[in-house]
């Protein structure tokens, strides 16, 4: 994980599609277990004997590619996303993988013409188009370093790649798939995919030919119990707690309002255009869930604390965990956040 | 959409065509304020294109790195300002603000058409001149086509941190003044900070002593290889040009020879000039009949009260001629190879060069000669003589 920390990259999704054919899903589903509990050599071990049998299964490829990328041989990983691309070029997940294991290796125009044609396959691919964003300022931070001679440990434009975990993500057109497999105009491109790819045959395949998988919570759902030792260490777990929660109804005014006036913006960014953006992206996913694991609050005085904790967010679209500081001020007898950093 | 409010330099500038051939830096101009003029059009696709192309040929070319920066970054988040940076040290920012609004004015810039007031008159073996403006930064090269001056090409130039005129050691400053180029340093005798090599100038020159101006190592160089230009106010005083110019214009320098005139204000040739440079030449001839004649008070009259050669004041220098002249039955003199500069700075200043081929009953010789003329009441006078 090493060369995606670079880019503050958390924990992702760990989401497998099932077919309703026995002993299909259950060898891909243990090996993916087996990966998300860091048994990489087992998985590894099970995914090859699955595709010693089906060696041109998509979803065993894609985890292969995941588990030799968590084990460091990030090449591997290129290749066996590279190849894919070639063999189901209609599907984004492998090209958003390529795109991010280029980033990691500093090559942002590869990375930049993957996700260009992740997002070609599926114009509304939310993550790509955010990975892309990452990529371009990955680039434009280049650009200015060469401009500027800027110091290399200059990190203010650290970026969010993330890595699909999940070759079907729990997204609408999965659903759609699932619901609707005879719907031809609009999302006529998803079921080809699916199609293309499942093992068995058409006619085996029921009505509803996908099971998407509910993610096994990695962390605990509720936070984890801090004793409040003293009044503002309450005041200001309850507040990340409140905010937290506005994240997660996506109730964007009350989200914001627990940011201060003076709120340090990310990059220095205008108030309103940073207010802008986040109304987006917390409007964007169908549904977005924050948790906060292992909070510490750190009291500097009776008006000034910050918090330290584990994030774990899941939208629709992308799952990600992170450290995360807020630092809180007590103005009017209200608890506002003053500065949110990322990270350790 | 994303957007891009890109710069309020861009606002204020319109662009106009402009076509003619150029050097290569010049299309790389061209090529930037295309990329921001597509900017100002919200092409930004076009814009980035433009400039990725630009620093395939040049990836040292910080000004277009930024550029790039910056449309890139519009990308990925609105961008509020030119050089939108995150933690960019903001004198650099600053530098590459200027150099973006001196080359955009320059791309605007048609071709001259006019000559510049200060080549009055070029000798044969001058072959090409050099002018410089430091507030457009700008280096022209003209020709020298029989005599007359003709646009060669121009050139983005930095000058020093602290602007044009300088006066003493250490000010940082570019002197503004007629020079010629004194020398040439290959760069195997350089460090990289100079590029391919340096064309000294002849700063501070008589004018520049005579008013006590001082300082030294006032030249013409290239730029060092991490960088493809400097901003426009950059150097100690020196003249720095990217170094493929450098290598163009190197081509056509002569050492001791070619004049180099320095201006923060071009003036172009006009109508008051071609008379006032026959005013000044047959004062010229006039000077030269009075001495050939032996009229020694009248050839003493062409000289200023305030005039001085070197060391050498009036009155010793009228003695000495007197004296002189005195003893000769005949003086033939004749002047070729005749040059002349109106110095920039300096209001009915004009710098004159020749050769002087003098003879007489007792003595002969043949030398290079520099006067400073300068018109007073409506009179040329000299008020600087030597050997050049």
């Amino acid at each position: 994980m090493d060369m995606f920390n670079k880019f503050g990259l958390g924990a992702l999704v760990c989401v497998l599609i099932s077919f309703a054919v026995p002993g299909y899903a259950d060898d891909i589903q243990d090996a993916n277990k087996l990966f998300k509990q860091g048994e990489t050599s087992q998985a590894l071990e099970k995914v090859n004997t699955f595709l010693a049998g089906k060696p041109k299964d998509a979803q065993a490829r894609f985890l292969k590619g995941l588990i030799v990328n968590e084990q460091g041989d990030s090449a591997e990983a290129i290749k066996i996303f590279t190849d894919l691309t070639d063999d189901y070029p209609e599907l984004p997940e492998p090209y958003n993988n390529l795109a991010v294991l280029y980033a990691g290796q500093g090559q942002y125009e590869k990375a930049k013409v993957a996700l260009e044609m992740a997002i070609r396959t599926h114009p509304s691919y939310a993550t790509a188009h955010e990975n892309l964003g990452d990529i371009y300022a990955k680039m434009a931070s280049q650009a200015y370093d060469r401009a500027l001679q800027l110091d290399k440990s200059n990190t203010s434009t650290q970026t969010k790649l993330a890595l699909i975990r999940d070759l079907f993500s729990k997204t609408p057109r999965t659903t759609k798939v699932a619901t609707a497999p005879t719907t031809s105009a609009p999302v006529a491109a998803a079921p080809v995919v699916v199609a293309s790819i499942a093992p068995a045959p058409p006619a085996a395949v029921p009505s509803k030919p996908l099971v998407v998988a509910t993610p096994e919570p990695v962390a605990p759902k509720t936070p984890a119990k801090v004793e409040p030792v003293a009044d503002i260490k309450a005041e200001v777990l309850k507040a990340t707690r409140e905010w937290a929660a506005a994240w997660s109804s996506q109730n964007s005014g009350k989200y914001l309002s627990f940011y201060a006036k003076d709120f340090d913006t990310p990059d220095g960014m205008a108030r309103g255009a940073w207010e802008a953006q986040r109304k987006e992206r917390i409007a964007k996913p169908k549904s977005i869930e924050v948790e906060v694991h292992d909070a510490k609050v750190h009291e500097q005085d009776n008006r000034h604390a910050s918090v330290s904790f584990k994030q774990s967010y899941r939208a629709s679209h992308l799952k990600t965990s992170s450290g995360k500081t807020l630092v809180w001020a007590k103005n009017d007898g209200h608890w506002q956040i003053v500065e949110e950093r990322t990270g350790k | 959409m994303r957007f891009l409010s890109l710069p309020a330099l861009l606002s204020a500038l319109c662009f106009a065509p402009c076509a003619m051939a150029e050097p290569a830096s010049r299309d790389m101009e061209q090529s930037l304020a295309k990329s921001l003029q597509a900017v100002g059009n919200n092409r930004l696709d076009v814009a980035l294109n433009e400039v990725d192309s630009l620093l395939k040929l040049h990836p040292n070319f910080k000004l277009a790195q930024l550029v790039r920066g910056d449309l890139l970054m519009a990308r990925s988040k609105p961008i509020s300002n030119f050089g939108d940076a995150p933690n960019a040290p903001a004198d650099r920012v600053q530098d590459l603000r200027e150099e973006a609004n001196a080359r955009l004015h320059r791309a605007q810039q048609q071709q001259p058409i006019a000559v510049p007031k200060y080549l009055w008159q070029l000798d044969a073996q001058q072959r090409y001149a050099v002018v410089v403006d430091t507030s457009k930064s700008t280096l022209y090269l003209y020709e020298n086509v029989k005599g007359e001056p003709r646009y060669v090409a121009d050139y983005y130039i930095s000058v020093g941190k602290k602007g044009a005129d300088k006066v003493s050691e250490g000010d940082q400053k570019t002197p503004l003044g007629v020079y010629f180029v004194d020398e040439h340093i290959p760069s195997a005798k350089l460090t990289d900070f100079y590029g391919p090599g340096a064309y000294p100038l002849s700063y501070p020159n008589e004018w520049d002593k005579r008013l006590g101006r001082n300082g030294h190592g006032i030249w013409l160089h290239g730029t060092p290889s991490d960088t493809y230009s400097r901003p426009p106010r950059a150097s100690n005083g020196c003249v720095v040009l990217s170094n493929n110019d450098f290598t163009h214009l190197g081509k056509n320098l002569q050492v001791g020879v070619t004049p180099v005139i320095i201006t923060n204000h071009m003036e172009w040739s006009d109508e008051t000039d071609a008379s006032e440079r026959s005013s000044l030449l047959s004062s010229i001839e006039q000077w030269r009949n009075d001495w050939e004649s032996r009229k020694t008070e009248n050839y003493l009259a062409h000289y200023a009260r305030d005039f001085s050669a070197g060391n050498t004041a009036f009155s010793d220098f009228a003695q000495q001629k007197r004296k002189v002249n005195s003893g000769k039955t005949w003086i033939k003199v004749k002047l070729s190879r005749l040059s002349v500069f109106p110095y920039p700075s300096q209001q009915g200043l004009v710098v004159v060069n020749f050769e002087q081929d003098y003879s007489s009953n007792n003595l002969s010789n043949r030398m290079l000669k520099r006067q400073y003329w300068m018109k007073r009441d409506g009179r040329w006078q000299i008020i600087y003589e030597g050997s050049a």
